[in-house]
């Protein structure tokens, strides 16, 4: 009985850029900044994508929330394998303040209206690095959840998932429906060849707003300021050895 | 008759009722054994919130001991027990409706919790069913409403005012000291709420990594391996060197993606944040989402 999977991915500014905080000190500078698929949500898409290939899976829709240019990122992973996508409009200066709770109430309508068997995010952003959305998308379909997950595997009627905590890895098993939240290590996702970006461009994308889905995106929070962080005094290089050990001996840590 | 009605339009006012009802619950982090050092860290930072601090320890086990060592914390108004063989594994999907009917119950307006896989995994749950925006990882209280938290990797720090009813937060142990363990004297008792629990999902199991050394979490040296290690096995040698400081061990990501150490050896952005007296970093480069579980090394 293959499953429905519906996959998130956000848009945000690529992992490799260094971040400058705007000058009115109310957010991060985004205008002609590189961005690219969240890494974690690459790594849903191609969870995703070898349910398919496996046959665990039958149909994988992919959703972003975001500007215009999200459309690129629905792009990547149609490319990657998904059929189809759904691209919910969020114009750019609201993004900032469009949070995990606005972004899993837009997910938990689309997952009923997919009739979704499984809805697979990132664990985080790596812009707001909050670890919310799959875990409210799930409490809000009271479905369960597997997040932090390094291995996702069916088993019967039921999804065995390994996950990454705090002191080690931990199984649990969930009925179907589910959300999940994919962690570094649930997989390696694969690059887009150009025959499948191509392809890629037939693909469907159907274009909706939050209204059109009953969600309420009013901000709940109030972005006070942004600042950079405290700068660290210079570090100090040392020629040798026994430098470093002397010291380190006067700051008082010896064996 | 004109200062009575006065007076009730002051005890009406948002502002006032706030103060009065402000209460706090810190949920607490165990494993059954001993309580999670992380519950000290978030209780300090419940404390900067004002307002009353209770506490809720959910367990399949073992709870009263736990109980007991929260009690010994000042400051601590009820310490609540719910101990159910049903929360062997402390399944979010099983700690929510009891969590949610507390809340009902209590009326708390803010819920804390040290950050952890424990936490993450159950606090946004309760916030949207509470229909409120949970705040993660905060690394600064400046009132009750408005918090201080990193985003991109800790390379911008924003501070932010909370427009919910309830906050909920979870607490970045490194940014605030651990609560001491005496001179309280919280009230225990058995939380009255119950909720019916869903059966989705089952616990099966932990592999969890056993070490004498200190925890890489609140070790005051740490001494840190990344891909120039090159096999698992140098990381003897760091293994060794760290026996001789009394510290702890930690990798970056690349060195527990090659295999070298498991993951809860891994220090960045999406492991551990931790800020230890000493951190020396071999064979590690330096990229950011390292430095962002690290950067805060004294």
């Amino acid at each position: 009985m293959a499953m429905k999977v519906l996959v998130g991915c956000k848009r945000v500014i690529d992992y490799a850029v260094k971040i400058r905080v705007r000058p009115d000190k109310l957010g991060v500078v985004t205008d002609g900044v590189k961005h690219s698929m969240n890494p974690f949500d690459e790594i849903a898409v191609e969870e995703a994508v070898r349910m398919k290939e496996k046959k665990l899976a039958k149909e994988i829709v992919v959703v972003s929330c975001g500007p215009a240019q999200s459309a690129e990122t629905i792009r990547t992973a149609l490319a990657m394998g998904a059929d189809r996508g759904i691209h919910v409009e969020v114009p750019a200066d609201q993004m900032a303040l469009l949070q995990p709770i606005h972004v899993s109430k837009i997910m938990a309508k689309l997952a009923e209206k997919e009739a979704a068997d499984v809805v697979l995010l990132g664990k985080l952003a790596i812009d707001d690095d909050s670890n919310q959305t799959a875990q409210m998308t799930a409490s809000l379909l009271d479905w369960p959840q597997g997040v932090f997950a390094s291995k996702v595997e069916k088993k019967d009627s039921q999804l065995e998932v390994v996950r990454e905590v705090d002191g080690g890895l931990e199984t649990i098993k969930i009925n179907l429906p589910a959300v999940l939240s994919a962690d570094l290590r649930l997989n390696e996702p694969r690059y887009a060849t150009l025959p499948n970006i191509m392809k890629a461009k037939k693909k469907k994308v159907a274009k909706m707003t939050p209204g059109d889905l009953g969600v309420d995106v009013t901000p709940r929070i109030e972005v006070l300021t942004v600042e950079d962080p405290p700068v660290r005094e210079a570090g100090q290089t040392v020629s040798d050895v026994e430098e470093l050990i002397g010291k380190l001996k006067d700051k008082g840590f010896s064996s | 008759m004109f200062s009575l009605t006065n007076r009730l339009r002051q005890v009406a006012s948002p502002a006032a009722q706030l103060y009065r009802c402000q209460s706090t619950l810190v949920v607490a982090e165990h494993n059954n054994e001993k309580l999670n050092p992380a519950t000290l860290h978030a209780i300090t930072a419940a404390k900067q919130l004002g307002g009353e601090i209770n506490c809720v320890i959910f367990g399949s086990q073992n709870t009263a001991a736990i109980a007991k060592e929260v009690s010994g914390v000042e400051g601590i108004s009820k310490i609540l027990v719910a101990e159910n063989a049903a929360f062997e594994g402390f399944l979010p999907e099983k700690l929510t409706p009891i969590l949610l009917a507390s809340q009902e119950q209590f009326k708390f307006t803010h819920i804390v919790a040290g950050a952890s896989a424990f936490s993450r995994s159950l606090l946004p749950r309760v916030a949207a069913k509470l229909d409120v925006s949970p705040i993660s990882d905060i690394i600064g209280v400046k009132d009750a409403e408005t918090f201080v938290r990193t985003i991109y990797a800790g390379n911008a720090i924003m501070t932010l005012k909370s427009k919910d009813p309830v906050k909920i937060l979870t607490v970045r142990t490194t940014a605030f000291e651990a609560a001491a363990t005496s001179g309280g004297s919280g009230a225990v008792e058995d939380l009255a709420a119950s909720a019916d629990m869903p059966a989705i999902s089952e616990y099966v199991g932990q592999e969890l990594t056993k070490s004498d050394r200190p925890d890489l979490g609140s070790a005051k040296v740490v001494v840190s391996g990344g891909r120039g290690m090159k096999t698992g096995d140098n990381f003897k040698m760091l293994y060794d060197l760290a026996d001789k400081l009394g510290a702890a061990v930690g990798a970056s990501r690349a060195a527990v993606d090659a295999g070298m150490v498991p993951n809860d050896m891994q220090i960045g952005q999406t492991g551990k944040i931790i800020a230890p007296e000493l951190y020396i970093a071999v064979g590690i480069s330096g990229a950011i989402q390292h430095l962002a579980g690290m950067k805060d090394s004294k």
